[in-house]
This record gives C-alpha cells, structure tokens and sequence, in this order.
C-alpha cells in the first residue's frame, strides 16, 4: 500500500474513532444533519410526486377534440392519420355511443338520458401530449380546433397554468430550503471541527513540530466531516422513508376515491446514494473551511 | 551545517531578543548554548526550528535558507530535525510508544517498520518495557528519555534540544546529557542550549553565550581541567 493510501486510510480510521469516541454526541449530530437534510427532500417528493399524480390523472393536460355531429368515418380516419403523423403524445378515439354509454353510467344520469330523443354528444379524441408545457398545449389546442369538422377542442389551460404555477413555486421553495440547509448542515460541520480542533490543541500543536503538513492535519477532519455528512445524509432517507412507508396507504385510499390509481413515489437507492453523496460534499466543505480557518494559529 | 548571519530578533512591542547574531556548526559538532533565563536562547531555538522568522539576517540550514522558507516546506524542514521542546509537548493521552510512533506516522513510515523503529529508539534512551504506560506515570527524567525517544526515532542529522536537563537531578541530568553525546558520536549534529552552566562538561567541545540577545564564543576548556577530567 502507498504512503499516500496508507496516510488516507489511517485519516479514514481516525475519523470512524472520532465519531464512535462520543457517540451520544455524533448521534445528536446525525440527527440534526439528517433533519436539515430531511426537509427539502421531502419537498422535493412531494412535488415530484405531485407532478405524477397528475400526469397519470385523466382531464388534467389533456385535451379533448369533439369533432360536428355530421362528421364521418372518413373524417375520423382523417383526423387519426394526423395524430398519428404529428406524433404527439397518447390519444383515444371516444365514439358517441360509447360517450352516451358513460353519461348513463353516471349516477342520477339514466333518466334524463333515456328522455332525450337522439345522442346529442358527439365523437371525440382524448389527447395526452407528450408534452405538458402549457404554451405547448395551447399551441396544440390552436392546432386541433384549426382541422376539418372539427367543432369544439377542449383545454383547461386556466387549471393546467395554475398547477404548472404551483408547481415552479413549490420546486422553487424546495430549492431555497435546500440551499438554506445545506447552509445549515456546512455550519454545523464548521462548528464541530472547530470544537475538534480547540479539544486536540496540544496534539495539533505537537504534530506541526515534528514535522505534520497542514493536509496531514487537516485530513482527519476533512473524512470526519465527510462521514459525519454522509451519514446524516442516510438518517435524512431514513426519516422520509419512515414518513412515506405512513403516508403511502393514506394517499392510496385517498386517491382511488379520486379514481385513480396512485402509489406514492419514495426514494430509489440512486436517490440514497445521492443524499449520502450531498451530504458527504456538504460536510467535507465545512471541516475545509474551518480547518483552512483555525489551523492558521498553529505554526 | 547550521549557519546564522547577522541574525536579529525583534518582537512587535519593540523588544531585541536577538542582536546581530552570528554562528556556525559543522556537521557532527556537538555545541553548549549557555546564557541566563532570558538571553535569547528560546527565541533561537524557535528561529531554529522554523516556529518564528528572524526580523533580518539568515540562517540557513542543509543548504535552505529558513528566511525564504514557504509555510508549506516547514514541516520538511524539521522532518530532518529533533526538536526537544524546554516543556517537552508529550501527548499525556497517549502511550509511551504512540507518542513515539507519531513521528514515524507523520512521515508515512509502514506500521510494521514503524513499530520496530520506535522500540529502537525507547531502548536506546532506556525505556524499554514501557511502551504501554502513559507518560504521566514517568518521572522527569524518563519523560526527557520519551522526549529524545521522539526526536531521534527518525534519525535526524541535526538534534536541538531547548533546555533538556531543566529540573532534572543531577544524575538524570548526566543520563540525558550521555545520550546525547552517545548521539554526537554517530554524526549527529547537536545544539543543546541550557541555562545551567554547571551542566556543561568538563571536557565541553564548544561553547556558544547568549547574553541579553548578543552571541559570544567562550574559550576552549583550559588543559588543566581537560588533563583534571582525563585523570
């Protein structure tokens, strides 16, 4: 083994030593990373699993396309062959009678169908577009309400640019919370190196004397942020994990009330390994500074 | 070896510690630096080892100019020095053999060589067997032996050593003055500065004083004393 592994490996060690010596006090620290971590990523599922809520949700981005009552086979055909080429996303076609069909089905709905003289709805398309832009359907509404027998194109742009609002809100409030906790987590770092460095003065000291280099010093420090970060970084997925292995039954009850069929959306282990890697950067950073800050003194 | 020009110390509150300060050691030379509490003798020891620079003049040391020296080269520099500090800087929550392992890990030195060298070192100052007490358990005297133990564990060519016999007995203090010289006999080159003049030898090779800042050379030891030792 190299000098250089050898000197990283035995960093490596003292860091583990360092946080095992007080493990009450790691324990609290982890905790109070993992909680400062635990927020914005929350957030950041919250919204991601907003946004496949309703992806998935029938009437939300989609656009319905009510052909005149007088339209034909031929016309129909027409219209398929244009979806089809503009290669725009999913469609269905929806024939009057299986919409008659539906407005029977629905509660309180027989009777005032089964009174009236003829089907008065006419066939349709559903579109779900591939993309969700709001400008983006809107352009494709124009498009739709521009083809032959065409009659009516249906977008609920209103709702969709309200949510699509929403939703650069909340991505941007997660955003702020997570600069303002990683802020948090560096600061927490810097504080325990600098209580680190003020408790092994004397042996700071001597080590500079005989002969240590600033980078053999700061070493340690610079792996016991690291783990310290890293690992708050995992309670931080611990604690979401927890939150949406009780939440997860809830949402799902909630949503098939909804008709939908929804599952909660957790954390993968690419998104583990992510925290975990976050952390770790976060934590090396503040040991960097407050090590860069406080072994100055030493000469 | 170690060679200073006109070296002067001057501290922000004006005071001189060091004035004009001249000297040279040559390789192998084992040299006394007297003066009363005071005279300077720390403040070159500290100019010495890189912990302070000098206000003007050089000292150069294997050829490296300590004036030029970066903050990042020092701690090269006094790789190839043992330093003994007056109040010893012994890690007191560390066994015996860690405090003499340090050195050896600073450098990257593999555990196993380590470990042997080490043991090597605490024989040759006398404190085998101790390896695992902690140095509060040993006297004054032993805790200079760690001290030296520490210095030496990574052959450097230059020994310097601030007040090394200070409130020891006599007889610790001619123990640790003996390794030393065991030390200087191998080629290492020694400065032991000491406030004691009754702790000079009498077969003394070379003498430099340090009084209120000014360096002056005393005389060889007169024949009568050296032909007195010899009998």
């Amino acid at each position: 083994m190299s000098i250089w592994l050898a000197q990283h490996w035995a960093a490596m060690r003292d860091a583990c030593r360092r946080l095992a010596t007080a493990p009450l006090n790691s324990l609290l620290s982890l905790l109070v990373i993992g909680i400062a971590l635990t927020l914005p990523t929350a957030g950041w599922l919250l919204i991601d699993n907003l946004r496949a809520l309703t992806g998935d949700s029938p009437g939300v981005q989609q656009i319905s396309v009510f052909l005149s009552l007088d339209a034909g086979k031929r016309e129909i055909a027409e219209i398929e062959n244009r979806l089809q080429a503009g290669k725009i996303g999913r469609w269905r076609f929806v024939a009057r009678e299986e919409a008659l069909k539906r407005l029977q089905a629905a509660e309180g709905m027989a009777d005032i169908v089964a009174s009236l003289p003829r089907n008065p709805l006419p066939d349709a398309f559903v579109v779900t577009p591939s993309e969700s832009q709001p400008a983006e359907l809107e352009r494709l509404a124009k498009t739709f309400a521009g083809w032959p027998r065409v009659a009516h194109v249906q977008l609920d742009s209103a709702w969709v640019k309200r949510f699509d609002a929403l939703l650069r809100l909340g991505r941007l409030v997660v955003m702020l919370l997570g600069v303002l906790f990683a802020a948090a987590l560096v600061t927490i770092t810097f504080n325990t190196i600098r209580l680190q460095i003020l408790a092994q003065a004397a042996e700071i000291e001597v080590a500079r004397l005989i002969g240590a280099t600033d980078a053999y010093i700061q070493r340690p420090l610079h792996y016991f942020g690291m783990l310290q970060g890293a690992l708050g970084g995992l309670c931080a997925t611990l604690l979401v994990a927890v939150g949406f292995h009780l939440l997860t039954p809830l949402v799902a009850e909630l949503t098939q009330l909804y008709g939908t069929n929804f599952t909660l959306r957790g954390l993968g282990a690419g998104h583990v390994a992510f925290l975990a890697a976050i952390g770790a950067a976060l934590g090396w950073l503040g040991a960097w500074i407050s090590a860069l800050m406080h072994l100055r003194r030493f000469a | 070896m170690i060679t200073a020009s006109e070296v002067t110390k001057r501290y922000p509150e004006g005071r001189e510690a060091l004035r004009h300060v001249s000297f040279e050691i040559t390789a192998g030379e084992m040299v006394y630096l007297t003066g009363h509490s005071g005279a300077g003798k720390s403040t070159l020891f500290k100019l010495l080892a890189a912990i302070e620079r000098p206000t003007s003049g050089s000292i150069v040391i294997n050829g490296q100019n300590l004036a030029a020296l970066s903050r990042s080269a020092v701690p090269y520099l006094r790789r190839k020095l043992g330093l003994l500090f007056q109040d010893r800087k012994l890690l007191f929550d560390r066994t015996v053999l860690d405090n003499v392992l340090l050195p050896l890990a600073i450098v990257g030195h593999p555990p196993r060589d380590a470990l042997r060298r080490a043991q090597a070192a605490l024989a040759k100052v006398g404190l085998p067997n101790r390896e695992r007490t902690l140095p509060i358990a040993l006297s004054g005297g032993e805790q200079q032996r760690l001290a030296i133990a520490r210095a030496v564990v990574n052959r450097p060519a230059i020994i310097l050593a601030d007040e090394p016999t200070a409130n020891l007995d006599a007889a610790s203090a001619r123990e640790i003055l003996d390794i030393f010289h065991a030390f200087q006999q191998v080629g290492v080159t020694v400065l032991l500065a000491t406030h004691d003049p009754t702790s000079l030898p009498v077969l003394r090779p070379r003498v430099l004083r340090l009084d209120q800042g000014e360096m002056s050379e005393l005389p060889a030891a007169p024949a009568t004393a050296v032909a007195g030792a010899a009998t």
